[in-house]
């Protein structure tokens, strides 16, 4: 199984006309996801890689069931972008724009929370379930997406798109598959945090393990810790923390929006000393990830 | 974006919150001149972004216009945590009867702003939360206005204040949370909050951060403060060589090259892209390694633009070697990233095969990439290698 998207998911893209969302348009295709639509304010009547293009969403909704929404439209227009599909009852958004003020933010979610859609991002590559279908960019070409990522038991939440590809081709290379990988984005705030997909991931019988990659900024490491430890997750939990010497140098902007340190408790060694206490594994490189996560999986099933 | 002090006064007063009489000077006379205009006792700052300003002497007290002189004269020429006064600001001294807290900030859990307050106000709250958390008070709110305002009243009256006050204070709170939704703050805060010996509340002092994204949005505010786009307002100003980079950036819409932060090592860096950057830099100084800038390339950028950011980077004194890593691309390409380094390489003078220390940059279009490495025998890792061990080998380089 996966969580989120799988096989029978159908989505539409938001800005298909854009530069970056034709191709991405063409990778989600050529990896057999279900791309029914897309939308460009203007544009309605065209079409890319032969998806129909039409100007507003309730064209769509009104004629075929869609599931999600892929918005990859400018920062000036991502909020009404992302008003129109919710309240066109689409249930999951995934945000790839960046550089969304953090008030509009705020807004798309409480929107959503009113008519029980799901946020992913913003600033994300999307959702990928290896095998299944893949809702976003991450991983490139579908030929590069299938070397990246193969079907598994290890479920991958991370804060930077790139990066969740890094470590997909590590486990990959290793032998452990994915079963859902989550670009979940790299802002200060997010739609869905790790502890709010964790239920998700707990459910589902094919994850054995979760990776996480984390960065220093926001509360989100203390809450995923805090769930771990209060849940009692089935789930062995593998972190790996990126920025590291943002420790020393409080004040300066490094990486993606969210990693701003605003108090104690957004330092790296703070977060990594909840997580540790939490008994979540935290891996001092990329590489030493599967190996970690092997041994956890095996004390697991030795249990 | 932290807003100075005098900046947040401006910002928080438009939208209603009671603030002293008073204003800015860049020169002693210039000081005098306002004291004398607020008349009677006044108290001077310093307008730096650093905090610790009391303790460092940048605060002080003037009963006549010559003592402002005088104090204008020693708080302008004061360095605090590195930074010499924007100016100073004269404003009226109040007789304070209590001190409040009051401030807005993101819940990045509850994903909605949350307002909070504490009757134990002029200390730091996190302080303040940490050893009398009974008298600290939060309540979070929408972010569609109108606002409800309720709310605020609900959150005073939870510290079990009553009365005139309770109306005063929520008031100012309403005005204080809509200032930070109409302008896009993500910190705006006034400490203290001071209640007046007759009874009146009023602003003594605030801050307030606008982030990045904002900006933008928020130009027409930002001119009328006078805040021009080159302003950062890190933790220390752009050098030289973090301008060029941010032109290099803006020369050119397609990807991003930039967030260029300068550093004193001998190893250049173009790496990416956001989470990998981090990664790769915590890899090369753990390895030992001493970086020459930190950066972050992604969404593809263009061959011109990359090219650029190269001769930037070898530009600067003191690079023996740049490294090239990210991590498996999905959307940025590896073959335009490979000609575009290759090419600032070339222009700038040097041989790739030897500038460059190692290229380790596998996803889209690597096969492309590769050739073209090969082609100018530069030494390039693919998937296999890990970007710890890729930053290893280029420090490695650096150092034999």
């Amino acid at each position: 199984m996966s969580i989120l998207v799988d096989e029978n998911t159908t989505f539409i893209i938001q800005g298909i006309t854009g530069r970056e969302a034709v191709s991405m348009t063409r990778e989600c295709l050529d990896y057999g996801a279900k791309v029914v639509a897309g939308v460009t304010p203007g544009r309605g009547g065209r079409d890319v890689h032969g998806v129909p293009v039409y100007d507003t969403v309730a064209e769509i909704t009104a004629k075929q069931r869609v599931d999600a929404s892929v918005l990859t439209v400018p920062p000036a227009a991502i909020r009404d972008a992302a008003f129109e599909a919710i309240e066109n009852g689409v249930k999951l958004l995934v945000i790839v724009t960046e550089r969304i003020p953090r008030l509009e933010v705020a807004q798309i979610v409480e929107l959503a929370n009113r008519y029980g859609a799901r946020l992913i991002g913003p600033n994300c590559l999307g959702v990928m379930s290896p095998g299944k279908t893949r809702v976003g960019g991450m991983g490139g070409s579908a030929v590069a997406a299938r070397k990246a990522y193969q079907p598994g038991p290890i479920g991958i939440m991370s804060r930077s798109g790139g990066m969740t590809t890094e470590i997909a081709n590590a486990l990959t290379a290793s032998g452990l598959g994915q079963s859902t990988a989550v670009s979940i984005g790299g802002d200060a705030i997010v739609g869905s945090t790790y502890a709010e997909l964790m239920p998700l991931f707990e459910a589902d019988p094919e994850t054995k393990a979760i990776v996480i990659y984390s960065e220093p900024g926001g509360p989100m490491e203390a809450q995923l810790a805090k769930y771990v430890k209060e849940q009692k997750s089935r789930l062995p939990v593998v972190a790996f923390m990126a920025g590291r010497f943002m420790d020393e140098m409080p004040g300066m902007r490094f990486g993606h929006a969210g990693t701003i340190v605003e108090g104690k408790a957004d330092t790296t060694s703070e977060k990594i000393a909840r997580m540790k206490d939490a008994g979540i594994s935290v891996a001092e490189e990329i590489a030493e990830i599967p190996g970690i996560v092997k041994q956890r999986l095996a004390e697991a099933g030795s249990r | 974006m932290r807003f100075y002090e005098f900046e947040a006064k401006a910002l928080l007063g438009q939208a209603g919150v009671p603030v002293a009489k008073g204003g800015t000077a860049t020169t002693s006379d210039e000081a005098a001149r306002i004291a004398a205009s607020v008349g009677g006792e006044v108290v001077l700052k310093s307008q730096v972004l650093s905090g610790g300003r009391m303790k460092a002497g940048g605060v002080k007290f003037a009963a006549t216009p010559d003592e402002a002189r005088a104090a204008a004269e020693h708080i302008l020429k004061l360095e605090i945590g590195g930074q010499m006064p924007r100016c100073v600001l004269i404003d009226s001294k109040q007789p304070v009867k209590k001190e409040y807290y009051a401030g807005v900030i993101y819940d990045a859990v509850a994903k909605l702003p949350v307002a909070i307050f504490s009757d134990m106000g002029g200390i730091d709250i996190e302080e303040v939360a940490e050893k009398n958390p009974e008298h600290v008070a939060r309540v979070h709110f929408s972010t569609f206005q109108p606002l409800q305002e309720f709310k605020f009243k609900e959150l005073v009256a939870s510290l079990g204040i009553s009365g005139n006050e309770l109306n005063q204070i929520s008031r100012i709170i309403a005005r204080l949370a809509k200032a930070f939704l109409t302008y896009g703050l993500t910190l705006a805060e006034i400490n203290p909050l001071a209640q007046l010996e007759d009874g009146s509340f009023i602003a003594l002092d605030s801050h307030c951060d606008m982030e990045e994204e904002a900006r933008e949005q928020q130009s027409a505010v930002l001119d009328e403060l006078g805040i021009g786009r080159e302003e950062t307002r890190l933790a220390r100003p752009p050098t030289e060589f973090e301008i060029r980079g941010a032109e290099v950036d803006a020369s050119d819409h397609r990807g991003v090259a930039g967030r260029v932060v300068e550093f004193d090592g001998n190893l250049g860096c173009v790496i990416g892209a956001g989470g990998g950057s981090l990664t790769i830099f915590d890899a090369l100084r753990k390895h030992g390694g001493k970086p020459a800038n930190y950066c972050e390339i992604g969404g593809n950028p263009s061959v011109k633009k990359t090219c650029e950011l190269t001769k930037l980077i070898l530009s600067k004194p003191g690079v023996e070697k740049i490294c090239v890593i990210m991590n498996v691309v999905s959307n940025t390409r590896v073959d335009i990233v490979a000609r575009g380094v290759i090419k600032g390489v070339i222009e700038s003078g040097y041989d790739p095969a030897e500038k460059i220390a190692i290229f380790r940059i596998p996803g889209s279009w690597e096969e492309e990439g590769y050739k073209i490495l090969e082609k100018f025998g530069v030494d390039y890792a693919d998937r296999t290698v890990p970007m710890s061990e890729a930053a290893r080998r280029a420090v490695e380089k650096v150092k034999a």
